[in-house]
């Protein structure tokens, strides 16, 4: 691939070029064979034909590692679901990239996973939806899918591969989360992070649906502190705080920016996976645009970098260089303006947004609609139910 | 008990960084910036080793570094976080 430059290419007059970028995020396809209704996947799914090429992904890597990339996550939707996953790896590894492979399982098979330790992958996360299999398997929308999922652990260990755990934390699982914690060392993960689900995407869409009580939250708060005392040093507990209920907005992918970038299935380039949904954002690609150029000029990555574009209470709060204002995808999806402070914060004005909907008492589950999920990729389907 | 030889645990990569003239340790979710000579250390932990050898071989690129006082306990650290086995 020979991305086209444009005439203002080119080190910009008097800029100082930001820090380089650690971590690429790599949704190598919005293809999945689950269909959770928290799936952080942006509503309109790119389709499978304007996917990169194995030479797009080659490129990209190759351009990431000489802009200071050292370390990829291989996702999606499902990544296994690319024939070449294991020519991408070779390509991520071949230019000094440390890879994880971020996997539903659903696909993995002995075979393929050595193709893809042959060609360098580092270690796998695996996506689990409850502790229970028929729960497991409601939530994720596949029959089996939980059993498949036990079965890529194993094949993982066997390989000696290092394992992680992913579970999203919502209403209808926060209750088994002693038992979601016990299947770390019960399936040989050194690893477990659990994730309250963040509301944006199609979690927003369900909202009402995966929003837990405060008292359910309590409680879990409770069981990771005492699970991380009896698992110290066998299995590290990861709790992603979340941000609806403490008042404190979290500093969404350490600064725009900043630290990381994502790499959609169509090579759109964007500073956090949610952030397509930004209006007026103009994200660029690797199609059109060196990743460097992406990286230090374009004005999608500069647009919330650094402090300069906060209003109050941000600007003048001892917080701005820790948090950052929050998440942008929030404060936009909450606010209808992606430049305020993240609801999130109890500073913001806005704060009652969040406050109003965590307090709300729990609608009766008869009463919910049914959960919107993820379908099959296509430009022309809009989102809809199943 | 056999002899220990240091090495990378599995999904932990040394790598040179050209880009910001750094030396780091790469793991699943996580980077280490090495400072100092961690990282000329650990370069000589490729489990081909054990801690004698490696002491011995810092000996003789810096003969005047408390190296035989350091560096064992600095790769029992690293063992201690898993980076090494």
């Amino acid at each position: 691939m020979t991305p086209h430059p444009a005439p203002d290419d080119g080190p910009a007059p008097g800029a100082m070029a930001p820090p380089p970028p650690w971590a690429l995020l790599a949704e190598l396809t919005h293809a999945c064979p689950l269909h959770c209704t928290y799936c952080s996947n942006p509503l309109e799914l790119a389709a499978r034909s304007t996917e990169l090429t194995l030479p797009e992904w080659q490129d990209t890597f190759r351009q990431a590692a000489d802009l200071g990339v050292v370390s990829a996550h291989l996702s999606g939707g499902e990544p296994l679901l690319r024939a070449d996953l294991t020519e991408i790896v070779a390509a991520a590894d071949g230019a000094g990239i440390h890879t994880q492979l971020i996997t539903s399982g659903v696909g993995l098979t002995r075979e393929r996973l050595a193709a893809l330790t042959g060609a360098g992958l580092r270690s796998v996360q695996l996506s689990v939806q409850h502790a229970d299999a028929a729960a497991g398997d409601r939530i994720a929308g596949r029959r089996r899918a939980h059993t498949e999922k036990e079965r890529a652990a194993a094949l993982v260990t066997d390989a000696g591969l290092p394992l992680g755990l992913n579970v999203v934390l919502h209403r209808h699982n926060l209750a088994a989360l002693d038992a979601l914690i016990d299947l770390a060392p019960a399936w040989g993960a050194g690893r477990i992070e659990l994730a309250n689900t963040q509301f944006y995407g199609w979690a927003l869409l369900n909202k009402a649906e995966l929003l837990p009580t405060r008292a359910q939250l309590a409680e879990a708060e409770e069981t990771v502190r005492r699970r991380r005392r009896e698992l110290d040093g066998r299995v590290e507990v990861i709790w992603v705080v979340p941000d609806h209920f403490d008042g404190t907005a979290k500093p969404c992918m350490g600064g725009w920016g900043a630290v990381s970038l994502t790499v959609t299935p169509d090579g759109t380039v964007l500073p956090c996976p949610a952030a397509a949904a930004l209006p007026g954002l103009d994200p660029p690609g690797v199609r059109d645009r060196p990743l460097r150029w992406i990286w230090e000029r374009s004005p999608a990555f500069a647009r919330y970098r650094g402090t300069d574009w906060m209003r109050e209470p941000c600007r003048s709060c001892a917080l701005r260089e820790r948090d950052f204002g929050g998440c942008r995808c929030q404060a936009y999806a909450l606010t209808g303006d992606a430049a305020a402070t993240d609801p999130a914060c109890r500073h913001s004005p806005h704060h009652t947004v969040i406050r109003d909907l965590v307090d709300a008492p729990a609608p009766p589950s008869r009463a919910l609609g049914r959960p919107r999920r993820p379908g099959r990729p296509s430009p022309s389907r809009r989102v809809e139910n199943p | 008990m056999t002899t220990w030889r240091p090495g990378p645990a599995p999904g932990v990569l040394l790598r040179a960084d050209r880009v910001r003239g750094v030396d780091l340790l790469l793991l699943p979710e996580r980077v280490v910036v090495l400072e100092g000579s961690a990282g000329e250390v650990l370069r000589l932990c490729d489990g081909t080793r054990d801690v004698p050898q490696i002491v011995r071989e810092l000996t003789a690129r810096h003969p005047d570094a408390p190296i035989a006082d350091e560096v064992p306990a600095f790769l029992d650290r690293v063992r201690k976080e898993g980076w090494l086995r």
